[in-house]
């Protein structure tokens, strides 16, 4: 052995130049804040009545008026959402080992799972309130149909797509049949299976409000489809905002999830 | 049991893809603890070739022998394989891409690590146990890479141009390196290369073959006198003449 590779010290990589929270997040927060003032004030020189169209003053009003309703609804609405993506991410899996392991299963079942994701949702979900009551079953299934596909399709492509020297390697390695899948297939599927669930997550809160309008009686759906014939317009919007706040935090947890998951994996 | 280090033989070993024929009537033997050399042009077929010795495939004629073992679930039993590219998982530090065989037949993550780590000393890993693959240079990859198929603890090791991806002077390195475990720790090789100086440095014997379908134009025995060190065996005058004998022998083949 000679010096140079004794030495030879690891390449330690520069951290990414991380920008400042500001020069990250300043212009998209400074271009909220103009458009809210906007709305303000066109909504306040226009004169539009608010049971059309509130001022966001408003919506911040009955926001904290309805405040105690709010949090209820949201943390239905929540447990919702949370549940019925976790429902949908392990059936996904499971789907997507099976199909993967198997040519025949992949070659009957495929076209079935596609064939699932052209039911019309709007059709199903009454339906669904009829065969499982106002509970919080109907609105599982919903978002759980919603959700399972993205993620069985990314699962899927990320196991089909394992460069095919490592299985290899891993049977001169003495490696079992399901050896190969957990340390080799899996840990490569990963990446894409997180961004089939970072699609689901921003669909999974959609699903849950109209599981909630189609019958319910609570939730933010229940919320808003309550609020809309009393013309309580801002609290529907508030409603909208609490949602959306919802999703983005949901999204934020799915992505440091994913980080964490993915500590060295470099490829 | 078989002896540590059971030889190879390959007779009649013929292949095709579809309608092209990659080899051709292949035989050879290595004796125990033997290394022998496989050089070709590229694209000859001299990886396929690796497979079938591996057991990870069967060639459509002529039979492969690894030790007694015939049929390619023994032989692949019997055969580490350290492919071109180093192949070390992303998601696994160095000393747990060195332990995958062990944790293949279920040892324990905790004991595998245990019993890997003296050999991070003595391949010049040591503190670098912990370090993810991207952290590490070329050669120390490739490093971790043969450590990975040493510790699967095969009779026979099975070299597929294990340092084609390194440059020059790393590559130099690691011959003389890779020489001096063959030395202390013999094993039988065979070794895949289309670089006649390694495969003359690190061989008892060589393979020529020629371009698709490959024949084995030329089996040369390289007895070469034992001396220190690489720059010594490069300039001796019967090593240049034996590797101007190959390279001739190469190019004949090319016609």
């Amino acid at each position: 052995m000679t010096r140079s590779a004794v030495t030879a010290r690891p390449v330690v990589r520069a951290r990414d130049k991380r920008p400042s929270a500001f020069a990250r997040w300043g212009p998209a927060i400074g271009l909220a804040i103009a458009l809210v003032a906007l709305w303000e004030l066109v909504v306040a020189l226009a004169d539009i009545p608010a049971y059309l169209f509130p001022a966001p003053s408003a919506i911040v009003r009955a926001a904290v008026d309805d405040r105690a309703l709010l949090a209820d609804a949201s943390l239905v609405t929540a447990t919702e959402v949370v549940l019925g993506l976790l429902i949908a991410v392990a059936v996904a899996l499971v789907i997507a080992v099976a199909l993967h392991f198997s040519p025949l299963l992949s070659k009957t079942v495929f076209p079935l799972l596609i064939a699932s994701q052209t039911v019309p949702v709007v059709v199903l979900a009454p339906i669904l309130a009829i065969a499982f009551g106002y509970g919080i079953v109907p609105k599982l299934v919903i978002v759980a149909l919603i959700c399972f596909f993205p993620v069985v399709v990314n699962a899927l492509d990320g196991l089909r797509s394992v460069d095919p020297d490592l299985p290899r390697l891993m049977r001169t390695l003495d490696a079992s049949r399901w050896a190969i899948f957990t340390r080799v297939e899996f840990p490569w599927a990963l990446p894409r299976l997180f961004s089939g669930v970072r699609v689901a997550a921003t669909y999974a809160p959609i699903g849950a409000v109209f599981g909630e309008w189609s019958g319910s009686t609570d939730g933010l759906g229940f919320v808003m489809l309550q609020a809309t014939p009393q013309l309580r317009t801002a609290l529907v919007f508030a409603a909208i905002v609490v949602l959306t706040v919802q999703s983005v935090a949901l999204f934020l947890i799915v992505r440091v999830l994913e980080t964490t998951t993915r500590r060295g994996n470099r490829r | 049991m078989t002896p540590r280090g059971a030889g190879v033989s390959l007779d009649g070993v013929g292949h095709h893809y579809g309608d092209v024929d990659v080899l051709r009537d292949i035989a050879f033997t290595v004796a125990p603890q033997r290394s022998l050399g496989v050089v070709g042009p590229s694209g000859c077929g001299k990886s396929t070739l690796l497979s079938f010795i591996a057991g990870l495939a069967d060639p459509a004629e002529g039979t492969v022998r690894v030790g007694e073992a015939l049929d390619p679930a023994a032989r692949l039993a019997a055969c580490a394989l350290m492919p071109q590219k180093d192949l070390l998982l992303p998601w696994r530090r160095a000393i747990d891409n060195a332990t995958l065989a062990l944790e293949n037949r279920g040892v324990p993550r905790k004991e595998a690590r245990a019993r890997v780590a003296p050999l991070f000393e003595r391949f010049h890993l040591a503190g670098f146990e912990r370090h993810w693959p991207h952290e590490l240079s070329g050669g120390m990859r490739q490093r971790v890479a043969f450590l990975r198929t040493l510790v699967a603890d095969k009779d026979v090791l099975l070299l597929d141009e294990p340092f084609g991806g390194l440059d020059s002077i790393t590559r130099a390195d690691m011959q003389d390196w890779l020489r001096g475990v063959l030395t202390v720790e013999p094993r039988t090789t065979v070794m895949v290369t289309h670089d006649v100086e390694e495969a003359l440095l690190l061989c008892h014997e060589v393979v020529v073959l020629s371009p698709r379908p490959a024949t084995v134009v030329a089996t040369i025995s390289v007895d070469l006198p034992v001396r220190g060190s690489r720059a010594e065996t490069v300039a001796d005058p019967e090593f240049t003449a034996m590797r101007a004998r190959v390279l001739s022998l190469l190019s004949e083949g090319v016609r």
